[in-house]
C-alpha cells in the first residue's frame, strides 16, 4: 500500500507540471493584452514599460520556469517562514507571486478569502452527506415504497436541477417575498454575540442549503445503488439465517460494506464542490475563492487566474488519489500491487 | 440504422420476426420516466421549433411603455425592465441553448467515441490516448472554461460576428471538455469486443483495421454511445448556462436560458417572475433528458430487458 502510495504521488508529480503548463499556455497564448483595459492616453512606451513592470517582458519559457520557481519553492519557504517565525535567509531576493491588480502576493489575498469558501462549501458537504446516507439507506432497504419512489424523483430534481436557478429561487422566496434571509453573505460580520451568531447562522441558511440539496441528491443516488447492490448478496441472507435482528444486518454488515464506494464518491466530489460553490458564491455574493476566480478572469488578472485555477487543479489530483488510497484501505479484496 | 440490425433467432415465437431495436424499444416504452421525459422533452422541443410562427413578436422589439409587466395575455410571460416580451425571448433563446446542447454532445460524442475506439483497438496507442484522458480529467474545466471564453471572445467574434462567433467557441469548448467519459467507457467495450471471435473472423478474411471498426466494433459500442448521447446534452446545457449565467457565455442580445436567468437576478425585487421562467425550462430540459438517459440505459442492458 505504502508502495503504490508513493508510486501515485510520483506519478502525480509529471501530471501536475503538464496541468500548470496547459493553463500557463492558454493564458499566455491567447490574443488579449492585459494592458488592454489601461486609458488610450498612455503612450506606447509608456505602456510598454509597465508590461515589463508585470514581468511580461520575457519569453515565455522564461516566465513559464520563473512562475514554476515561484510557485513551488518561494511560495511553500515564506508560508514555512511565517508560520514558524525564522528566516532561511535570502527572503528579500525571493520574489512570491503578485497579481496584477492589487500588486500584492496573490497568495496572501487566496488565504484570506479561504476562511469564507471552507466554511460554506465545507459546512453544505457535510450536510449533504449527513442528509444523503440515511435516504439512500431506507430507500434501497424499502425499495418501491413510496419513501422511495418520492426519494428517487427528489434526488433526480435535485440532481437535474442547477444550483444558479435553485439559488435564485430561494432568494425570490425567502428573501424577497418573506423576507426571513438576507440574500447577500455579509463577511464583514464579526460573530461576538449571540446576536451576530443568529444573523451569521440566518446568512449561512441559503448558500447552505442551495449546495447541500445538489449534493444531498447525487451522493444518495450513489447511497441507494450501492445498498441495493449489497442487499442482494449472500452474507446478507447468512447473517438473517443466524437470526441477527434487521438492524445488525443493515446498520453493521450491508451499511458498513456499501459506504466503500461512496467515500470514494464523496472523495472524488470535493474538487468539483469548489468549482460548484463558484456559481453559489456569486448568486450569494460570498466573496470567497469562487469570487475571487471570476474577479479575476474579469480584470484580466493572470496571476490570480493562473494560481487559482492551478490549486483547483492540485485538489483534484490530491482527492483522486485519496479516493483510491481510501478504497483500498477500506476494502482489503482490492489490491493495487 | 434499425432496418439493418441484427435479428434475434428467435423463431419459437410465431408472428412478425422480433429485432434487437425492436426488443430496445418495447423496454423503453415500459419505462415510465423514460416515457414521461421523452413526451416533455419533445413538447419543449416543437414550442422552442415552432413556437415563433405562432407567437411572433420579436423578441429584441423595445416597449418600454409595458416594462416589467406581470403576464398578461398579450405577453404570456410578462416583460422585461426594457419592455421585451419574455416569452419571444425564452423561445429564442430555447432554440440556441437547445441547438448548443445537441451540437456539444454531438462534438464530444464524435471525439470520445474516435478516441476510445482507436485506444481499444491499436494497442500502440493506447498509453498515451488514455494518460491524455486521465489529463484532461484532472483539469478543473469549468474555470479553465472561463478563461478560455473570456480571453479567446473578442478575437472570434471579429472573425465570425458577434452570434456565431460566440456560437461556435462555447460549442468547441464544450464538446472538447466533455468527452473523457465517453471515451473511457467505449474503450473498455471496445478492449473486450477485440478478444471476440466475429473480430477474429473479420481479421482472419483480410479486413482491413478501419473497416473492421466500422462494420464491427462500432455497431457494437452504440449502446453505451447512446446513454453518453443523451447525458451529453444535459450536461452541455448545464455548462453552457452556467457560462451565462457567469456572465461570459452569450451576451445579452442574444440571450439563451442561462444569461436570461442571470439577467433576471437584477430585478428579483422588481418582477421575480423574470428568475423563474428561464430556470424552469432548464431544470425541465435537463430534468426529462436524465429519465430519457435512464430509460435508455434500463432498454439497452440486455440483464433487464430479458425479464
Amino acid at each position: 500500500m505504502l508502495n503504490y502510495t508513493l508510486r501515485r504521488l510520483l506519478f502525480a508529480i509529471p501530471t501536475l507540471i503538464v496541468i500548470s503548463f496547459i493553463i500557463f499556455a492558454i493564458l499566455a497564448l491567447a490574443p488579449s493584452d492585459p494592458t488592454g483595459n489601461l486609458p488610450l492616453t498612455i503612450p506606447a512606451e509608456v505602456r510598454e514599460k509597465i508590461r515589463i513592470a508585470l514581468g511580461l517582458g520575457e519569453p515565455l519559457p522564461i516566465r513559464y520556469l520563473k512562475w514554476l520557481q515561484q510557485f513551488f519553492i518561494n511560495e511553500p519557504l515564506h508560508a514555512i517562514e511565517q508560520m514558524f517565525g525564522f528566516s532561511f535567509g535570502g527572503g528579500e531576493a525571493r520574489t512570491r507571486v503578485v497579481s496584477f491588480a492589487t500588486r500584492g502576493p496573490v497568495m496572501d489575498t487566496i488565504m484570506e478569502r479561504m476562511p469564507q469558501t471552507l466554511w460554506v462549501v465545507g459546512l453544505s458537504y457535510v450536510v449533504g452527506i449527513l442528509i444523503a446516507v440515511p435516504i439512500g439507506v431506507i430507500s434501497a432497504y424499502k425499495q418501491y415504497s413510496w419513501f422511495d419512489q418520492v426519494g428517487t424523483f427528489v434526488s433526480m430534481v435535485g440532481f437535474s436541477v442547477p444550483t444558479f436557478f435553485t439559488g435564485p429561487l430561494l432568494i425570490v422566496i425567502f428573501s424577497v417575498q418573506l423576507g426571513w434571509f438576507p440574500s447577500v453573505y455579509d463577511t464583514t460580520l464579526e460573530v461576538n454575540s449571540l446576536g451576530t451568531f443568529w444573523q451569521q447562522i440566518k446568512q449561512m441558511i441559503m448558500p447552505v442549503t442551495v449546495l447541500a440539496f445538489y449534493n444531498a441528491a447525487q451522493i444518495s443516488r450513489f447511497m441507494r445503488a450501492s445498498m441495493l447492490d449489497n442487499l442482494s448478496q449472500d452474507y446478507v441472507r447468512t447473517a438473517r439465517a443466524k437470526g441477527m435482528s434487521e438492524k445488525v444486518v443493515i446498520l453493521t454488515h450491508v451499511l458498513r460494506n456499501s459506504l466503500i464506494p461512496v467515500v470514494t464518491v464523496i472523495a472524488l466530489g470535493i474538487p468539483t464542490i469548489f468549482s460548484g460553490a463558484i456559481i453559489t458564491e456569486q448568486i450569494f455574493r460570498v466573496n470567497g475563492l469562487g469570487q475571487l476566480l471570476i474577479i479575476g478572469i474579469q480584470g484580466a488578472d493572470i496571476p490570480m487566474v493562473q494560481t487559482l485555477t492551478f490549486m483547483f487543479a492540485v485538489l483534484i489530483v490530491l482527492f483522486n488519489l485519496i479516493a483510491d488510497i481510501v478504497y483500498g484501505l477500506l476494502d482489503p479484496r482490492i489490491r493495487y500491487d | 440504422m434499425t432496418d439493418q440490425a441484427v435479428s434475434t433467432a428467435d423463431t419459437t415465437k410465431l408472428g412478425a420476426q422480433r429485432t434487437l431495436w425492436g426488443d430496445v424499444w418495447r423496454q423503453f416504452v415500459q419505462h415510465k420516466g423514460g416515457v414521461a421525459g421523452t413526451i416533455v422533452f419533445m413538447t419543449i422541443v416543437l414550442v422552442v421549433v415552432f413556437g415563433p410562427f405562432i407567437h411572433t413578436v420579436d423578441p429584441q422589439f423595445l416597449d418600454i411603455r409595458n416594462k416589467n409587466l406581470g403576464p398578461t395575455f398579450a405577453h404570456p410571460m410578462g416583460t422585461d425592465n426594457l419592455g421585451r416580451d419574455m416569452f419571444a425571448q425564452i423561445l429564442a433563446g430555447g432554440r440556441i441553448t437547445l441547438a448548443v446542447g445537441i451540437l456539444a454532445m454531438g462534438l464530444s460524442l464524435v471525439l470520445g467515441t474516435l478516441v476510445g475506439v482507436v485506444a481499444g483497438f491499436f494497442k500502440k496507442l493506447d498509453g498515451i490516448l488514455m494518460r491524455t484522458t486521465d489529463l484532461f480529467l484532472a483539469l478543473p474545466l469549468l474555470p479553465l472554461l472561463l478563461v478560455i471564453i473570456m480571453l479567446f471572445r473578442d478575437p472570434l467574434r471579429q472573425a465570425f460576428g458577434p452570434e456565431m462567433g460566440i456560437f461556435m467557441l462555447i460549442v468547441f469548448v464544450i464538446g472538447i471538455t466533455s468527452w473523457m467519459n465517453t471515451a473511457r467507457i467505449v474503450r473498455g467495450e471496445v478492449l473486450a469486443l477485440k478478444e471476440r471471435e466475429f473480430v477474429l473472423a473479420a481479421r482472419s478474411i483480410g479486413t482491413k483495421s478501419w473497416t473492421t471498426i466500422w462494420r464491427h466494433i462500432f455497431p457494437n459500442v452504440l449502446s453505451p454511445v447512446m446513454v453518453s448521447a443523451t447525458l451529453g446534452i444535459a450536461n452541455a446545457i448545464i455548462t453552457e448556462s452556467a457560462l451565462s449565467f457567469l456572465g461570459l457565455g452569450f451576451p445579452s442580445d442574444f440571450p439563451t436560458w442561462g444569461r436570461l436567468l442571470f439577467d433576471g437576478t437584477s430585478f428579483m425585487t422588481v418582477t421575480p417572475i423574470r428568475v423563474v421562467w428561464p430556470g424552469v425550462m432548464i431544470s425541465l430540459v435537463v430534468l426529462s433528458i436524465n429519465y430519457i438517459g435512464d430509460g435508455v440505459r434500463d432498454a439497452l442492458d440486455p440483464r433487464i430487458r430479458g425479464r
